[in-house]
């Protein structure tokens, strides 16, 4: 009987299947396999499992406790829904590489050392990257090797850390990190912090998102920064930059949401809105608020790939991205609106909806520790979140002036998918205690509470009066954001004009001075050793030899004369003195 | 009935009829946030009856207009072809 099974076993070796498998049989395959590890998670229990030995230390693979449990649940069910969405995808490789991805962040979760985590880590990014690369366009490879080169600059602060960490504890075991201020504590801290999208490390995932392959970008929007929460609540709860750093990172999304023209990037600065909350809940750090950090990487998850799904949905079937370029699709997509928008009610926290039952757990532990500018702060990017994804969004492509495009609903699979997505953001909503069952923290928390219902229905109803006031203001404008990936794309265009101008003219500059002082005088001191030494004594020694050969081999040219007699002469002769030798010695 | 509903919300020709309803809304909301029994209130503004009704809007308000005012005068608006030379 085995008494604890990884449920990334069946992802990264399943993976390696995919692309021997064609037609009906791959797609009851890769949907097979989403289902065992959900089977797997739902019979899972706590404890330590699977652990080696490797170079004196111990390696934790199955490091079982509520809080890894709890991001097994959703990081399997939202595999299934991810991978039923993208089941009429021909391409083996895109799914082999969302295989791998969430392999990856399965791994991450159970594993109960850093080199474990740090080893799956990197299976993530890479992996993930894949799926930029497979929409197999210019910008999307650019995209893919920003994406790429950033996370590999957070594997190397994250491995840096995690050596310094080993060096001054002697441990490798994963667990919460003394706030001690050391290089260890900084670097672990911004190796997670890369993959938590937190402002101004955040600029890959608003420049790759959006140029994923659109089955692709749903896993993306919901693996890598949902595992970052997960790290950062066992490593870092209640770091106070924490605090402050999410509630930047909660409004910062907000406005770049306002000022985006595609769909999908704004979908994306709002995953670095939502991953605020959950930030600022572990930096917060008390029970309820690490609850709600996990409850709402949770429920994120799920809504987050519905919206990337919806957004996704029309992309295939218009081939539009921009809000300039859309509209008045409601006529021929009113189901993949409907769902979309039970998505954008869930993000906007709406009763009844999953992100209502989570948002408010991490606004309340903020209150409840008495931070009124981070609870008032928080308060004020949910009505923002309402306003981009409830709102703006849905207007500008389904309704707002018609577009003229009459793009169909998507193939059914998707269909599907987004409905299973739909159904988990209301039932988290209906029976939020079923999610709150699974919470790492013993904590009483009463959502529906009527003052609770009605002024978050307040702040919703009333953004919505903002709105369509402000409508005019809104439109959206056909331009990109600037952001902090400027430093590495426009700033490597300074780095190269440094390397072209000045640097090159410096080089030009020593160049000079080498050909005038050093080049002349060598050749001057090398062309006086040539005359000396070269001519003399070298060509003197070879020569020399040369002359003598030839000498000798004119003196003993006489005896060559090709006549036997002369030969039998001389061998004669020989022989008389040999013998005349031997007669007169002995 | 998905069809028919999205139809008719989406329709120009009922606006009128979805602005009014729109309307009793935001009233309904409003008024009923005065007879709702505080209990969990921590901070004075939680006490106060309509405040996510006007913490709401004034929200709104303040995101789009700052956002639009960082995004045109702050130069981070730029055009498509940014990045592309």
């Amino acid at each position: 009987m085995i008494d604890w099974f990884h449920p990334s076993i069946f992802f990264i070796f399943g993976a390696v299947l995919i692309p021997f498998l064609r037609g009906k049989v791959q797609q009851v395959y890769i949907t097979t396999i989403p289902v065992l590890a959900i089977l797997t998670v739902a019979s899972m229990s706590q404890g330590t499992y699977w652990t080696c030995s490797f170079l004196g230390n111990s390696l934790v693979f199955g490091a079982a406790d509520k809080l890894s449990i709890v991001f097994g649940w959703v990081f399997t069910i939202m595999s299934l829904i991810g991978i039923v969405y993208a089941l009429h995808v021909k391409d083996s490789g895109q799914h082999t590489a969302a295989f791998l991805y969430i392999g990856g962040s399965l791994g991450v979760t159970f594993a109960g050392d850093y080199f474990t985590l740090f080893v799956f880590w990197e299976l993530m990014a890479f992996a993930s990257a894949y799926l930029v690369f497979a929409k197999r366009e210019k910008k999307a490879m650019e995209a893919g090797y920003r994406y790429i080169l950033v996370h590999i600059f957070g594997g190397v602060c994250l491995l840096g850390g995690i050596i310094l960490h080993y060096v001054s504890t002697g441990s490798i075991a994963f667990g919460p990190i003394a706030h001690d201020g050391s290089l260890s504590f900084y670097l672990i801290l911004i190796g997670f912090i890369v993959n938590a999208a937190v402002p101004p490390l955040h600029a890959w995932l608003t420049d790759a998102y959006p140029e994923g392959t659109v089955t692709g970008s749903v896993f993306m929007a919901s693996f890598t920064t949902k595992t970052a929460v997960y790290v950062l609540v066992r490593a870092f709860p209640g770091t106070e930059l924490l605090v402050w750093m999410g509630t930047i990172m909660a409004l910062y999304g907000v406005v770049y949401a306002v000022l985006e023209n595609d769909c999908r990037r704004l979908l994306a600065y709002h995953i670095i809105s939502q991953v605020g909350y959950m930030v600022a809940g572990v930096g917060i750090g008390t029970d309820m608020s690490l609850n709600g950090s996990v409850s709402h990487a949770f429920a994120h998850i799920l809504y987050k790939g519905l919206l990337f799904m919806g957004a996704g949905a029309v992309i295939q079937m218009t081939g539009k991205r921009k809000l300039t370029e859309l509209g008045g699709l409601y006529k021929t997509m009113p189901i993949t609106l409907v769902l979309y928008m039970i998505g954008g009610f869930a993000i906007s926290a709406f009763p009844l909806f999953s992100g209502f039952v989570t948002k408010s757990m991490v606004v309340s532990g903020a209150a409840h520790d008495h931070r009124p500018a981070i609870a008032l702060l928080l308060t004020m990017a949910s009505a923002g979140t309402f306003l981009h994804t409830g709102l703006k969004l849905p207007y500008y492509m389904f309704f707002g002036k018609d577009s003229g495009l009459r793009a169909q609903e998507p193939p059914i699979n998707m269909l599907i998918a987004m409905g299973m997505a739909a159904f988990m953001c209301i039932a988290i909503g209906v029976f939020p205690g079923e999610l709150y069952k699974l919470l790492p923290y013993a904590v009483h928390f009463d959502p529906y509470t009527g003052d609770h219902v009605t002024s978050a229905l307040g702040i919703l109803l009333f953004t919505g009066l903002g709105f369509f006031m402000l409508l005019k203001k809104l439109d959206p404008e056909p331009t990109i954001s600037a952001d902090t990936d400027w430093v590495y794309r426009k700033g490597s265009r300074l780095f190269m004009w440094f390397v072209n101008k000045p640097l090159a003219a410096y080089e030009n500059y020593l160049g000079n001075i080498y050909n005038t002082w050093f080049i002349k005088y060598t050749l001057k001191v090398s062309s006086f050793l040539a005359r000396i030494f070269d001519v003399r004594l070298i060509d003197g020694c070879v020569n020399g030899v040369a002359n003598f050969v030839m000498n000798l081999s004119e003196t003993i040219r006489v005896s060559q004369s090709g006549l036997v007699r002369n030969y039998a002469f001389t061998m004669l002769l020989g022989s008389v003195v040999i013998l005349a030798y031997y007669l007169f010695t002995y | 009935m998905i069809k028919r509903v999205v139809n008719y919300i989406g329709n120009p020709d009922n606006a009128s009829t979805l602005k009014k309803i729109g309307y009793v809304s935001l009233v309904a909301v409003f008024i009923s946030d005065f007879f709702v029994h505080r209990g969990h209130a921590i901070y004075i503004w939680d006490k106060i009856p309509g405040w996510g009704a006007f913490y709401g809007f004034i929200s709104c308000v303040i995101i789009i207009l700052v956002s639009k005012f960082i995004g045109h005068q702050g130069g981070i608006m730029k055009s498509e072809d940014y990045y592309d030379d």
